[in-house]
């Protein structure tokens, strides 16, 4: 690791969440939808996102130790940033997540 | 049993905690522990696993929102718990939730509890689980804004573990130990089973008492218990065994070291029995429990000795004057003398230090000289549960036993409470005959046997004591006139 610079944090770089739920309900939906629609919108073509249900995978949950779901946790660039909640809002989960340009308030009717 | 056949009960294995529970916890359900910071509540959930682990083979899971860890492995290690070892045989899991320094997560819209939920389910059939402890509720809530989301979460979370047939303690937080409610204010209401730990200064003196509020459709005992918490036996309730009714009980008897009171008495005493002696100071208490002890060393059996009126040396020198050599008793291994002050530590202390000996020591008799004595350290009702305590852990061993003590300085009554539940009480102190001061005896009332109930002389001499006589004439032996209890509180 040494050899390399430490990653910009440019729009280009890969930007890899991991979102925690428990089982498949309406929440876990409406979160997941959220995030894959505020990544579109941010991160368009440079991320990736994972799905873990702690009710199937709790020995997972227990590792990162979530209490709360959904999470999503932001696994790089680092740091984890770590937001709770079906990201209603979804500009705000945007920049609590850190992610470029966020800081900017969306426009109304802007399809976030 | 009293108890309704519908509740089963499981043992915790804290000392003391099961006979005030009247057989322990309601078993598959939930017990909130509560009580203010640094009440022992942490130590309730952690001993109630791991004595579930050691003594009945029933693996815990341990919920932790407060303590990291590694900080309760080192913890339970002090008090002989090597929770490392259990892990790695699969009887012990930890669902560590507690926060990391500084962690803090942001929340955007709604969320719930299910990954918590379903750590703890996955841990609990992991390992079989049948005891959870959480510690504690308070940390939950203040760990997330929505309180009414996570009150809901965590009675779901109860009736899940209910569900699940497991049976467990769960801890939380009050902000005062008697304004009745805990910090979020309904918990206590909502379960149906709720114990109160407190930490209370009293007398100028620390008090740590558990009560048993409520257990829903099962017996338990009521008001406040003293307990302490000891370095190497953790909770310790005190008032123990000795309200539970005697499976069985000595006939056989054996002497009090003088022949003429064992006359007195029926015969000497039973073999389990508790005695009380209470007499004025110089009235020759210390000389009947030296020869007390000394039956036990001339009948080839173990007697140890707490003296706290006198040095180990002024005890050496009483004794030799009455014709009895402690030295040789002691060097013979059958006789062990420990002679404290009582203010060098609390009651409860006093307890724990004598039960030790007890269990070290196994003596076929214990003699307590002075226990008035504590008094100076403790309210009555400390003094009373200290002589259920010690009362109970004799009887299991029938141990024979004597205290002796003198009228205390409040006046009688604690003592004649005391009286109340030893088996024999004997009076001993100065008369004032016509131109001289004698002594005089009387057995104030025996258990299970008839016993003299004439007042005799007594006289000591150099070969130590001897009843004489029916006193002539009328006497009031008895110290004093009773007192109404509530008039001597405080």
């Amino acid at each position: 690791m040494e050899d390399q610079p430490p990653a910009a944090l440019t729009p280009m770089a890969t930007y890899a969440f991991r979102m925690y739920v428990a089982g498949r309900s309406r929440r876990s939906q409406a979160a997941e939808e959220n995030l894959r629609a505020l990544c579109d919108f941010y991160l368009p073509g440079c991320h990736e996102i994972e799905i873990v249900d702690a009710t199937e995978q709790p020995a997972l949950a227990e590792e990162e130790r979530i209490l709360a779901t959904p999470i999503v946790i932001r696994k790089s660039p680092l740091p984890g940033y770590r937001v709770i909640g079906d990201l209603s809002d979804r500009s705000r989960a945007a920049f609590l997540l850190g992610l470029p340009d966020s800081g900017r308030p969306s426009p109304e009717g802007q399809r976030l | 049993m009293t108890d309704r056949p519908t509740i089963q009960r499981i043992l915790t294995g804290i000392s003391g905690f099961d006979d005030i529970a009247v057989g322990g916890l309601p078993a598959s359900r939930s017990t909130l522990v509560s009580g203010t910071t640094g009440s022992g509540k942490t130590l309730f959930a952690l001993e109630f696993l791991a004595r579930g682990i050691s003594g009945f083979d029933q693996p815990g899971v341990f919920i932790t929102f407060d303590e990291r860890p590694g900080d309760l492995r080192v913890n339970a290690r002090s008090l002989g718990f090597d929770i490392a070892r259990w892990e790695a045989e699969g009887r012990w899991m930890f669902v560590d939730a507690s926060l990391e320094a500084g962690e803090q997560t942001p929340t955007v819209g709604t969320y719930d509890l299910g990954a918590l939920t379903a750590r703890i389910a996955h841990a609990v059939r992991q390992i079989g689980a049948r005891r959870v402890s959480l510690d504690s509720l308070g940390s939950v809530f203040t760990r997330f804004a929505d309180q009414d989301l996570v009150r809901r979460e965590l009675y779901r979370l109860a009736g899940m573990l209910d569900s699940l047939e497991i049976t467990s303690v769960i801890t939380t937080e009050r902000d005062a130990d008697y304004n009745g409610v805990t910090r979020q204010g309904v918990e206590e209401f909502v379960f149906d089973n709720v114990v109160i730990l407190r930490h209370v200064i009293r007398g100028e003196r620390r008090h740590r008492t558990v009560e048993i509020v409520k257990f829903r459709g099962a017996t338990h005992r009521t008001g406040e218990w003293l307990f302490t918490i000891d370095p190497e036996d953790g909770l310790v309730v005190i008032p123990v065994a000795f309200l539970a009714p005697r499976d069985r009980a000595s006939s056989e008897r054996v002497s009090t070291g003088n022949t003429e009171l064992d006359a007195m008495v029926g015969g000497g005493v039973f073999r389990d029995a508790v005695v009380l002696l209470i007499g004025s100071h110089g009235g020759g208490k210390t000389l009947a429990a030296l020869q007390f002890a000394d039956a036990a060393y001339r009948a080839g059996e173990r007697c140890l000795f707490h003296a706290f009126d006198e040095t180990r040396g002024q005890l050496g020198r009483n004794a030799a004057g009455w014709g009895l050599d402690l030295d040789v008793m002691e060097a013979s291994g059958l006789l062990r003398v420990a002679a404290t002050y009582s203010e060098v530590a609390s009651v409860e202390d006093h307890f724990l230090r004598i039960r030790r000996d007890i269990a070290d020591f196994a003596p076929a008799r214990l003699v307590i000289d002075g226990i008035s004595a504590l008094e100076r350290r403790a309210t009555p009702r400390t003094l009373l549960d200290f002589v259920i305590a010690l009362g109970g852990v004799v009887r299991e061993r029938e141990i024979t036993t004597l205290f002796t003590s003198a009228p205390t300085a409040r006046g009688t009554s604690p003592i004649m409470e005391i009286a109340g539940i030893t088996d024999v009480t004997l009076v001993l102190r100065h008369i004032e005959g016509p131109g001289t001061v004698r002594r005089a005896i009387a057995v104030m009332q025996t258990r299970g046997s008839a016993h003299d109930r004439a007042i005799r002389e007594v006289a000591i001499d150099d070969t130590g004591m001897h009843v004489g006589d029916p006193y002539p004439g009328i006497l009031r032996l008895l110290p004093d006139a009773p007192v109404p209890p509530s008039d001597r509180e405080e």
